[in-house]
């Protein structure tokens, strides 16, 4: 299994930056805003990135979590039961604008089911999608309007994003697999 | 981790980290139960059948409430509108629904068992809601999850159970889910209403509410059948109530607030005070709702393990 780092602590940090000043100058500013995290890794980012903007504007934003387990597509199929965690979303999302967070944009299937759920929730005005990582290989007509870095891959390859938060580390590998099977990003 | 049996038939003998999983799960679904929508989607295009051999209010509408919830297709039947009535066995019964392709049965029977004699003979996912005077587990599950919500652990708690302890499925499941939890269990009545060989389940015996009032974090009170009356078990609901009522002086003997518990329907004022049963002390209401959360968790659990 060949493991390459393709961003360092310090792109890391530099990446979650200029994603924060993104989100802030496509939004001009923080009105109305709010960061939703996908769990686990998009829950960290969203934390990230509303100190980022926090910094940026002296304002702070509304934070959210959203756990996707109820609304995968995936839930009957799999062997191993995905462990059902809490949606922490304490505000009221219509009429929100909501910048949607995960780490990994790969098939696009995570992302359908999060959009389910945030609009079980009630009507935001608008839902943007931001990513540290695309890396390809859409399966749904999925698009992020902030992404941190893309990065072409094969099906084998895997990505793992590891952020001080649960792992020892800020960064971002591309490993090589022998699995012929897609393996999914969360 | 998942639950190792495909049904839910009883707390007895399920392990630790199982009620645990199911007590954990609950708490993702009673933040739903307090969203504008109120609905999820994993149970979409499962078909779950009610089967209700004895009367029951809550219990089948929290059921009921759990599977619309989680998006399932629901269909329930109660004793005097079904071919029960005409002399159809149970396995029959069973049988037949199963022919129409329905993946999960919630069953409530008179008779003790009846929950594991159905899940040997079909191929659904079936959940006990009271077989007789044997298991009521989700009742069970609530009872502990309210606890746990409300103290904030179950290990070391002290919970009494106070009433007819013979005859309740809810005291058993009460008996076997709080001491696997680790917590301390006392049951409390007059001899006549409690069976003979309880202290083998680690259980203390108490015949007189004085004396075990001082020494518990929580009561739960159990509704004293009226019907048993007939069968001299006891011999006026006047003296239950002078005896094992539970109200707000005998529990002023306490040093500190204790917690009142009550699975439902209360007599008011027999087993339980009215003014104790509305106190500030009384989660009886968080347990009904408790107990949608914990439907959604066990169906959820089971429903969506292969």
């Amino acid at each position: 299994m060949a493991k390459s780092k393709i961003i360092d602590t310090d792109s890391f940090r530099r990446t979650v930056n200029r994603l924060a000043h993104e989100v802030v100058e496509r939004n001009k500013g923080t009105e109305n805003l709010a960061i939703v995290g996908i769990r686990t890794r998009g829950e960290h980012l969203a934390r990230r990135l509303a100190q980022k903007i926090e910094e940026i504007e002296g304002k702070s934003v509304q934070i959210g979590i959203l756990d996707i387990t109820l609304y995968r597509d995936d839930l009957r199929g799999r062997l191993d039961q995905p462990q059902l965690k809490s949606t922490e979303i304490l505000f009221d999302v219509t009429g929100k604008v909501i910048v949607l967070v995960d780490d990994v944009l790969f098939t696009g299937r995570t992302i359908r089911s999060a959009l389910n759920a945030l609009t079980d929730l009630g009507r935001p005005a608008l839902i943007e999608l931001l990513v540290l990582i695309d890396r390809g290989h859409r399966e749904l007509p999925i698009k992020a309007d902030f992404i941190g870095k893309n990065i072409p891959t094969s099906v084998k390859q895997e990505i793992k994003v590891m952020m001080i938060e649960t792992d020892s580390e800020d960064g971002v590998y591309l490993i090589d697999t022998d699995n012929d099977e897609k393996e999914m990003s969360r | 981790m998942k639950l190792t049996s495909r049904h839910l038939l009883g707390l007895e003998g399920m392990s630790r980290e199982e009620i645990a999983l199911i007590l954990d799960t609950a708490v993702s679904f009673r933040e739903i139960l307090d969203r504008p929508i109120k609905k999820v989607p994993p149970l979409q295009g499962k078909t779950v059948v009610n089967l209700f051999f004895e009367s029951s209010t809550r219990t089948r509408i929290s059921f009921e409430l759990a599977e619309r919830r989680l998006s399932a297709d629901v269909v329930s039947f109660s004793t005097a509108a079904s071919s029960v009535s005409k002399g159809e066995t149970l396995k029959d019964t069973a049988r037949n629904i199963e022919a129409m392709k329905i993946d999960m049965v919630v069953i409530r029977h008179a008779a003790a068992g009846s929950s594991h004699f159905l899940s040997r003979v079909v191929d659904a996912n079936v959940i006990n809601a009271g077989d007789g005077g044997h298991e009521h587990p989700t009742q069970g599950l609530l009872d502990m999850y309210t606890l746990r919500e409300k103290f904030g652990k179950l290990e070391g708690l002290r919970v009494c159970i106070v009433g007819d302890i013979t005859h309740s499925r809810v005291a058993r499941s009460n008996i076997y889910g709080l001491s696997t939890m680790g917590a301390h269990v006392s049951v409390c009545g007059p001899a006549t209403l409690i069976p003979r060989d309880l202290e083998q389940l680690g259980v203390k015996v108490y015949h007189r509410l004085e004396d075990i009032i001082p020494e518990v974090d929580a009561l739960n009170v159990l509704r004293i059948q009226l019907e048993r009356q007939k069968s001299g078990l006891f011999p006026s609901l006047r003296e239950y109530h002078r005896f094992f009522g539970v109200t707000k002086e005998k529990v002023s003997k306490a040093p500190g607030p204790i917690t009142i518990m009550h699975p439902g329907p209360i007599n008011r004022d027999v087993e339980l005070s009215a003014d104790l049963a509305d106190s500030e002390h009384s989660v009886i209401l968080q347990q009904v709702t408790n107990g949608v959360a914990i439907r959604m968790a066990v169906l959820y659990l089971l429903g969506t393990s292969n």
